[in-house]
């Protein structure tokens, strides 16, 4: 039986937001030709090749910028952190090695993958989501129990 | 410069979405993942407003050589489901359980000023350096 966090439960500005990253996704689609894939533009920019640098950087100029531009106007919502910096560390490890190896993340494959029907993509999908849901379960409910 | 401007647009749009939805908050993440205690599944309208516009989107897509603004359309062409996809999915997803961050709430929250967000980024940052040098290592004993 699965407990629904009723208070916590969003879905008007998670629909919304995620709309927002459908559109932002299909405008990198349509008007520049590519995969809106995070840690591949990222990655990217490790193996810097010649007039592949500077829209890669302009786009991550762009993603670190809506925070910021963001506070300039109003409050940003809650970012809440609860992990030490030990696990931070180790979770940013995994998720640039795995990523790496994977070709894609949440973004990559998980969005743009599933919309454009990749097989890979769906596999990719399911097996970080696998393992992040077994992760949470072992963190909260078998160490944290 | 068309290029790079849109770039910068999708990016910045794509970090709006993520601070709207709540995909920019690993405690909101960790709270979709926990599907053992008091789940939170708002996460996945997140997935779903993306993808209901991706799909759309893609089918544009499919059917063109260039873009809109006359790019070359650069799409993936691996299509072997291999073991490099499989556990090195598992292994981002192992991270992204432990902290809530995947790589763009990272950037979003490193772009806020989090320190936590900082370190995850440079963490991540070497995480992907160290593909490359195991990469490399390969290719030359290959």
């Amino acid at each position: 039986m699965i407990d629904i966090a009723w208070s916590q439960f969003t879905p008007g500005t998670a629909l919304a937001g995620g709309l927002l990253i459908g559109i932002s996704a299909a405008s990198f689609l349509l008007l520049n030709g590519r995969i809106a894939g995070i840690s591949g533009i990222l990655g990217g920019l490790l193996t810097p090749m010649r007039n592949d640098i500077i829209w890669r950087v302009a786009f991550l100029a762009g993603l670190i910028g809506a925070p910021i531009i963001w506070q300039l106007f109003a409050d940003l919502p809650a970012i809440e952190i609860n992990a030490g910096y030990p696990a931070i560390i180790m979770a940013g490890l995994l998720v640039g090695l795995g990523t790496r190896y994977a070709s894609g993340c949440t973004s990559g494959h998980g969005v743009c993958g599933l919309s454009r029907l990749s097989l890979r993509s769906l596999v990719a999908t399911l097996s970080f989501m696998a393992t992040g849901f077994l992760t949470v379960f072992v963190i909260r409910h078998l160490i944290g129990a | 410069m068309k290029y790079t401007l849109t770039s910068l647009f999708a990016g910045f749009l794509f970090g709006l979405g993520l601070i709207i939805s709540g995909m920019a908050n690993p405690e909101k993440v960790l709270g979709f993942l926990d599907i053992a205690g008091l789940w939170d599944p708002s996460l996945a309208f997140v997935m779903g407003g993306a993808i209901i516009v991706g799909l759309i989107s893609f089918t544009f897509a499919k059917k063109r050589t260039l873009s809109f603004l006359g790019f070359d359309m650069k799409m993936p062409t691996k299509t072997k489901v291999d073991k490099r996809i499989v556990f090195g999915s598992m292994m981002f997803g192992i991270g992204w359980g432990i902290a809530g961050f995947c790589p763009g709430p990272g950037l979003v929250a490193f772009g806020a000023g989090e320190i936590k967000g900082v370190v995850f980024v440079a963490s991540m940052v070497a995480g992907m350096m160290l593909f490359e040098i195991i990469e490399r290592k390969r290719a030359r004993s290959a």
